[in-house]
C-alpha cells in the first residue's frame, strides 16, 4: 500500500503546487455554466448508480464521479465542429458535448429514444450531430478510429480536429503505439487526451505501467505530450486548448495527460477491495466540483445561493431525464434487423426467430428485398397496425 | 472480350473508382512505392498521388481501425492486407467496430469501406501466410464477403464493394493473381448474392468456394468424359450475400450437392451450407450433402504436404461418385 499512497502523493504533489490555482476566471456567466455543466454530470451520474441500483439499468454501468473537470475543461476547449471519441465511461462526455440528458438517460435504460436508439447502451453512447463519436467498449479501441476520422478531415481540407479520450489502462494497448505513430507519420490533426484515473479498472497505475509519467508514454513515437490536473477544469480547459491549437494549426498530434480520480468503483459491481477508504478520501478534498464552487465563492463570483441554485437545476434536468426515459418505450421488435444488411429470402430458415416473430422481417421489406412470403408480409403489417407508436423512421 | 490477369483486373477497378469518386482511397502495408505486394496496386501512387495511395507501417489494426474512422465520417477507404492471416491482427477492428458501428450507434453512421486480403494455399507460404479464413468473416452479421474467382469477377465484384455502404472483406485468392481471363469493357459493378453457373448439368451439384469453383469445374469434365456424370457447377461469388436460391434450385433438379472449400472443415463455409440445404431441399435430396474441405492443420510448408492440405479435382471427384453409391 505504500507504493500505492507515495504515488498518490506525487501526483496530488505535482499537480497541486504551481500556479494553476491562478488560472484566471472567466467572466462570471461562464464560470456559472462552467459549474453547471459539471453539476449536471455529477448528479446525473449519480442518478444513473440509482437507477442501475433500481435494475432501469443492465449491464455494465462505469460513472465518472471525480472526472467531471477533465471532461468539462477539455469539451470547453473544442470548437463545435470538432469531433469527440471516448471510451466507455462516457455518459459525461455526451451531456458535455450538449447531448440532451434525456437521451443519454433513455440509452441506459435501452429505451428507444436513447441516443443510439438503445442498441448501445452505456458504453456505447453516440451523437453524429454534435460529432460525439462515440464510446467504445474496447479499451484501446477508439484510437485507430480517431486517428481516422482525424485523417478525413486532413483529406478533405477541413479544419476540424479530433480530441480522442481514453484511460491510462489504454496505454498499454498495441494501438496506442501503432496510432500514435501513424498520427505524427501523417501529421493528423487528432490530441488524446487519457484520462489518468490512476487505476485500470482495479489495477493501479504503478502495478500497470512501466513509466507512470503518462505525458511521456509516446514521445517515442514522434507525439510530444503534456500534462494537466485533471481536477482542474480551468487548466485542464487551457492545456487541451493549447494542444488543440498545435493539431490544427501545426498538424502536430499531441498528447494529454489529465491527472484525476475516479471516486466510485471501476462499474456499479466493483467492491474496491485494491484501494483504501483514506486514499479516496485524500482525493476527495479535490474534489473538482467543491474546489471549483469554493473559488468561485471565495472570491465573490457567485454567492452560496447561486451555487444552490445551480445545483436545483441539475436536480431537475436529471429528474426531467429519468422520467423521459421512464416514458420512452422500448425499441420495436421489428427494428432488431435495422441498420444492418439483411438479404430477404437469401436468409429464409436461417433465422428461426422468423417463426416466432413474423415482424421482425421489417427491416427487410423496408429494404425492398426479394421478400419474404406475402403471409408473413402481411402478419408484419397487423402487428404493426396494433401498436401504438409511431412508425420507426426508415433507415433505408 | 479483353483479356486480363487477376491482378490487373483488380488494378483496373481501383483505378476507375479512384478516378470516379474522390472519397475512395487505398491504404496498406506497401501498396504505394513498391506497388502492393502482389502488384495489385501497380501505377497508382503515380497516378493518384501519396493522399490517396497510402504506405502503412506495419499495423493492421490501426490501419483497419483509421479506415473505419475514416469511413464513418464518409471516405471511402480500401485498406489492403497483406494476407488473410495478418487480418487476424485486426479482427478487434473488423468485428468490433466496422461490422457493428452502424448497428450498434442506431443507423447514425455506415461503414463503407472495404477490407481486401489475399488468402489461400498453392505457394509454399507456410502455416502463417496461406489459410482460408472465409468462415471467420462470413460468421460476422453486417459484413459483406467476397471471394472472386475470375478477372471478371475481381474486377465487377471490388467496384460493387467500393461503392457499397457496408464494410466488405474482399478475400482475393493468392495463386490467382496471375490467372488471365476475359473481362468485359467498361464493365460496371457486378451485383452481391448473385452465384455464377460455370456450367450446367443435371446429375449434381458441386459448389465450389473461391479458387474451388475453377477446381470443381476442371472435375465436373473428368466427371462427364470418365462417367457419364454431368455436374453442375456453381460459383457464389459473395458468400454474404449469399445466394442461396441459385443453388437450392440447382439441388432441387440434380438431387445431389458436394461443397468444395479450401477452408478447415469444422464450423466451416461448406458446414454453414450444408445445413441450409438440407434445411431448404430435404425432400430432394437422395444423398448426403458432401463436402470437400481442406486438411485439419496448420498449412504445411512443404509442397507435398502442403498439395496434400487442400483439394484437388480428383477429391472433387470422389466426392461426387459418392452421392451416387446407392443408386
Amino acid at each position: 500500500m505504500a507504493s500505492r499512497a507515495s504515488t498518490t502523493k506525487r501526483r496530488a504533489g505535482s499537480n497541486s503546487g504551481g500556479t494553476k490555482q491562478d488560472r484566471p476566471l472567466p467572466a462570471k456567466q461562464r464560470c456559472r455554466e462552467i459549474l453547471a455543466k459539471m453539476m449536471l454530470i455529477r448528479r446525473f451520474e449519480e442518478r444513473a448508480g440509482e437507477m442501475y441500483a433500481k435494475a432501469k439499468i443492465g449491464g455494465f454501468l462505469h460513472l465518472c464521479i471525480g472526472e467531471e473537470a477533465a471532461i468539462v475543461g477539455a469539451t470547453n476547449a473544442l470548437a463545435e465542429t470538432d469531433y469527440l471519441m471516448s471510451t466507455y465511461r462516457e455518459h459525461g462526455q455526451a451531456i458535455a458535448r450538449g447531448t440532451p440528458p434525456e437521451a443519454v438517460m433513455a440509452e441506459l435504460f435501452g429505451k428507444k429514444d436513447g441516443c443510439s436508439g438503445g442498441r448501445g447502451g452505456s458504453m456505447h453512447l453516440f451523437d453524429y450531430e454534435r460529432r460525439f463519436l462515440g464510446g467504445y467498449g474496447i479499451v484501446g479501441g477508439n484510437l485507430p478510429l480517431a486517428a481516422g476520422v482525424a485523417l478525413a478531415a486532413d483529406y478533405r481540407g477541413e479544419n476540424d480536429v479530433m480530441l480522442c479520450m481514453f484511460g491510462d489502462g489504454a496505454t498499454n494497448q498495441g494501438t496506442f503505439g501503432e496510432t500514435m505513430n501513424l498520427a505524427a507519420l501523417w501529421k493528423l490533426p487528432v490530441v488524446f487526451m487519457v484520462i489518468n484515473n490512476q487505476f485500470g479498472m482495479g489495477t493501479a497505475l504503478e502495478r500497470h505501467s512501466a513509466v507512470t509519467d503518462l505525458s511521456k508514454k509516446a514521445e517515442g513515437f514522434g507525439v510530444p505530450g503534456s500534462q494537466c490536473d485533471g481536477m482542474d477544469v480551468l487548466d485542464t480547459e487551457e492545456v487541451i486548448a493549447e494542444a488543440v491549437r498545435c493539431a490544427r494549426e501545426e498538424r502536430k498530434p499531441q498528447l494529454v495527460e489529465a491527472v484525476t480520480y475516479r471516486f466510485r468503483g471501476h462499474s456499479m459491481a466493483d467492491p474496491e477491495e485494491y484501494r483504501t477508504k483514506e486514499e479516496v478520501e485524500e482525493w476527495r478534498k479535490r474534489d473538482p466540483i467543491e474546489t471549483f464552487g469554493k473559488r468561485l465563492l471565495d472570491e465573490g463570483v457567485l454567492a452560496k445561493k447561486d451555487l444552490d441554485k445551480v445545483d436545483e437545476e441539475a436536480m431537475a434536468t436529471v429528474d426531467e431525464a429519468v422520467a423521459f426515459a421512464d416514458k420512452s418505450p422500448f425499441p420495436e421488435l421489428a427494428s432488431l434487423y435495422d441498420d444492418i444488411y439483411v438479404y430477404g429470402e437469401q436468409v429464409k430458415g436461417w433465422y428461426t426467430v422468423d417463426e416466432r416473430s413474423p415482424d421482425t422481417h421489417r427491416g427487410e421489406r423496408e429494404r425492398d428485398a426479394p421478400a419474404i412470403s406475402h403471409e408473413l408480409a402481411e402478419a408484419g403489417a397487423a402487428h404493426e397496425d396494433e401498436g401504438d407508436e409511431p412508425h420507426p423512421k426508415d433507415h433505408g | 472480350m479483353p483479356t486480363m490477369r487477376y491482378r490487373e483486373a483488380l488494378n483496373e477497378a481501383l483505378r476507375e473508382e479512384m478516378q470516379e469518386d474522390e472519397s475512395v482511397f487505398v491504404m496498406g502495408e506497401d501498396v504505394g512505392v513498391f506497388q502492393g505486394a502482389f502488384k495489385v496496386t501497380k501505377g497508382l501512387l503515380e497516378e493518384f498521388g501519396e493522399k490517396r495511395v497510402r504506405d502503412t507501417p506495419i499495423s493492421e489494426n490501426t490501419i483497419v481501425g483509421m479506415g473505419v474512422g475514416a469511413a464513418m465520417v464518409g471516405l471511402r477507404p480500401v485498406v489492403e492486407l497483406m494476407t488473410v492471416n495478418f487480418s487476424l491482427l485486426a479482427m478487434d477492428q473488423i468485428v468490433n467496430h466496422a461490422a457493428a458501428v452502424g448497428y450498434m450507434f442506431g443507423g447514425q453512421v455506415s461503414c463503407p469501406m472495404v477490407i481486401r486480403m489475399p488468402g489461400g494455399a498453392g505457394h509454399q507460404l507456410g502455416p502463417t501466410h496461406s489459410h482460408s479464413f472465409e468462415a471467420w468473416y462470413l460468421h460476422v452479421p453486417g459484413l459483406l464477403v467476397a471471394v472472386p474467382s475470375t478477372p471478371a469477377d475481381a474486377k465487377g465484384l471490388l467496384k460493387a464493394a467500393i461503392r457499397d455502404d457496408n464494410p466488405v472483406v474482399f478475400i482475393e485468392h493468392e495463386t490467382l493473381y496471375g490467372q488471365k481471363g476475359e473481362v468485359p469493357e467498361n464493365g460496371g459493378p457486378a451485383r452481391f448474392g448473385e452465384a455464377a453457373i460455370r456450367r450446367e448439368g443435371d446429375d449434381v451439384t458441386v459448389v465450389g468456394i473461391s479458387r474451388m469453383a475453377i477446381t470443381a469445374e476442371k472435375a465436373a469434365e473428368t466427371l462427364a468424359s470418365e462417367h457419364e456424370i454431368e455436374a453442375e457447377v456453381i460459383d457464389p461469388r459473395t458468400l454474404r450475400p449469399l445466394d442461396l436460391d441459385t443453388i437450392v434450385e440447382s439441388v432441387k433438379k440434380t438431387n445431389r450437392a458436394v461443397i468444395v472449400e479450401e477452408g478447415w472443415p469444422h464450423g466451416g463455409v461448406g458446414a454453414n451450407l450444408a445445413a441450409l440445404i438440407q434445411e431448404q431441399a430435404f425432400d430432394w435430396l437422395d444423398a448426403p450433402v458432401m463436402r470437400v474441405t481442406g486438411a485439419d492443420v496448420p498449412m504445411p510448408y512443404s509442397k507435398p504436404l502442403e498439395q496434400a492440405s487442400f483439394p484437388h479435382e480428383e477429391h472433387v471427384v470422389q466426392a461426387a461418385l459418392s452421392t451416387f453409391r446407392d443408386v
